[in-house]
């Protein structure tokens, strides 16, 4: 699949203003955690996974779980990007008899494979649907997105030993290593580190990346498909709010809508962030 | 009139009590500005835990604080402390017959935005079905605060139903006590008998209100306490008025709706009309116009109410 790094800071510039205008339409949603999780979902959607937005259920495509749900901007921005539903129902996302819920919902939204906000519990569905795979002799993989907040809750782990258990190497899971969760810095509310080892601890193959440079993403997927017999745990280091200089690393934008200024200045700055 | 959330309450009272006992500790789930237990960690920073994103882990971390004499006040969202903490409330606090205090906050449709995954429709259910457990859903500020302090002197498990949004005050006036089990009677009426919990309080007052204008009686009845239900309000108001409305930002499988319909079955039959979520999922939107779209309002109680009494 096409692998044009250009085309895909372009798309992500797109996706990142897709975001903050749809927070600043709803002023209420989450910013950090869909703005850190940007190049992963960009260069899975467009570079990677087979999925037809003209057939969302394709039996053969590959699946996507946003485990950490709150995050539901950025896929709602990618999946309208790649065509699943038109752009201009970004606008709707929050309100009432919307298509785009608060958190991904299966029933509301195309392209959408699991409905999730409850955190904690993505990754054993997706050993489900890799189960399913194997079962059913297809080669569809499975890729999901984990908060590393979202790690704290114990079915992750009960779900990284059942994946290795069954050697569910069409499971490509990616963490969100922002460091931030609501209450704080991870290492302060509850450590999760040191992650990379405690998955490899569990049986997994583990990769760690920039998760916002496209090569090294693009890098650790091949090897995630080219190792066997092995669930795959990429941990990417991420900068909570990405890409908007008051958002970068700041605990507070979590869960907070920008004002029309902050939009503003959001856009402004994404701008010109092409070649950044 | 005041306009405060019950969880804002919650958090004004926990610090007070925390002031006066020193047994008490909170716990949070990383939700502690949202829950409002961070104004207790600012003012008892080492009688606070927050266990990260780990519900089962709240939950059975504050039971083992409780065999140890401390007083555990464990507070995440309704969906997360009811929903994915279930079994360990049941096995770990309420077997046990523990003092653990659940004050789950952002329980029904009027989380608003986060839509259904984060909308309880089902706890009060589900916590009233565990033997042992204590259930409460306050009005309003007031009742909150009475009801957070009668819940730290009463021993045993409390499971507190808190929201989100702002509800306005009704029970600032020097008459009112507060008594857990004890229903409230907001207003006589000879001709419906109103049940009301949580949010919906207000809105049954607003709705006797105008059923007075066209002629009907309605009495209005805060059922705080769903488990134990105070049976004898119940059956008394009842026995007068021969029908009921029972109003609630939940399930309209069991919940208070429920409740009142096993103490009225077995007691004292009569029609009962039951307003609340009609087992579905909410979904994104502003609390009052999810509040609309389901059913939750003042409208709908005048309706239930003509109802009832239509079918005596
Ligand atoms: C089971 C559960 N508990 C609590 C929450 C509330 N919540 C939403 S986001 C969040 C923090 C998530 O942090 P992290 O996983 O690091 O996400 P990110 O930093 O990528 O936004 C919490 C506690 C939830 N959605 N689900
Ligand atoms: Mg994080």
């Amino acid at each position: 699949m096409n692998r044009d790094i250009n085309k895909l800071k372009e798309i992500a510039v797109e996706v990142r203003k897709n975001i903050i205008k749809m927070l600043t339409e709803s002023q209420s949603g989450h910013p950090g955690g869909s703005l850190s999780a940007v190049e992963i979902l960009t260069s899975l959607y467009f570079s990677e996974m087979k999925v037809d937005p003209n057939n969302p259920k394709w039996e053969d495509r590959d699946r996507f779980i946003l485990s950490k749900g709150h995050a539901a901007p950025v896929l709602y921005a990618v999946l309208a990007e790649k065509g699943f539903f038109d752009k201009s129902e970004l606008m709707t996302l929050r309100k009432i008899d919307s298509n785009l819920q608060g958190h991904p919902s299966i029933k509301n939204t195309p392209g959408v494979d699991m409905s999730t906000g409850s955190l904690g519990q993505g990754l054993s569905v997706a050993n489900g649907m890799a189960l399913a795979g194997k079962l059913d002799n297809k080669d569809y993989r499975v890729y999901i997105l984990l908060g590393d907040g979202e790690l704290e809750e114990g079915q992750v782990w009960e779900a990284a030993m059942t994946a290795a258990h069954y050697k569910l190497d069409n499971v490509t899971a990616f963490v969100d290593f922002n460091g931030l969760q609501i209450d704080g810095p991870c290492t302060q509310v509850m450590n999760v580190t040191p992650i990379a080892d405690k998955f490899r601890a569990f049986g997994w193959n583990v990769i760690e990346i920039d998760g916002h440079d496209y090569n090294q993403i693009f890098d650790a997927i091949d090897k995630a498909k080219s190792t066997k017999g092995m669930p795959t745990m990429i941990v990417a280091k991420t900068v909570k709010g990405k890409g908007v200089s008051f958002m970068e690393n700041q605990v507070g934008w979590h869960g907070t809508a920008p004002s029309k200024e902050q939009c503003e200045q959001a856009l402004q700055e994404l701008g010109g962030a092409i070649n950044g | 009139m005041a306009n405060l959330a019950t969880r804002e309450a919650y958090g004004k009272v926990l610090v007070e009590l925390g002031k006066e006992n020193k047994n008490i500790v909170v716990l949070d789930a990383d939700l502690s500005k949202s829950t409002k237990t961070a104004d207790f960690a600012k003012a008892f920073p080492e009688r606070f835990f927050n266990v990260g994103i780990a519900e089962a882990d709240l939950i059975g971390t504050a039971a083992g604080l409780s065999t140890c004499g401390k007083i555990p006040f464990a507070s995440t969202f309704a969906m997360f402390a009811a929903g994915r903490a279930f079994e360990q409330i049941r096995n770990s606090v309420c077997y046990p017959k523990l003092n653990v205090k659940i004050a789950a906050t952002h329980a029904g449709l009027t989380v608003g935005e986060d839509g259904a995954s984060h909308q309880s429709v089902e706890d009060i259910a589900i916590m009233r079905s565990i033997p042992n457990m204590t259930v409460i859903c306050p009005a309003d500020d007031v009742e909150t605060m009475a009801a957070v302090k009668a819940a730290s002197e009463y021993y045993g498990p409390v499971y507190i139903r808190l929201g989100r949004s702002s509800v306005p005050t009704i029970n600032d006036r020097p008459e009112y006590k507060f008594e857990i089990g004890k229903a409230v009677l907001l207003k006589e009426g000879k001709d419906v008998s109103i049940f009301a919990t949580g949010i919906m309080v207000s809105e049954a007052l607003k709705a006797a209100e105008e059923l007075q204008k066209e002629g009907i009686d309605a009495e209005v009845i805060n059922i705080h306490t769903i488990k134990p239900i105070d049976e004898e309000a119940v059956v008394n108001s009842v026995k007068k008025t021969k029908a009921a409305v029972t109003c609630e930002e939940h399930n309209i499988i069991g919940g208070l709706g429920s409740a009142v319909c096993e103490v009225l079955s077995e007691k004292c039959p009569a029609v009962v009309k039951r307003v609340g979520i009609k087992d579905t999922f909410g979904e994104s939107g502003k609390p009052a116009e999810l509040l609309k779209k389901y059913g939750l309002t003042k409208d709908e109680i005048i309706k239930a109410a003509k109802e009832a009494v239509a079918a005596k």
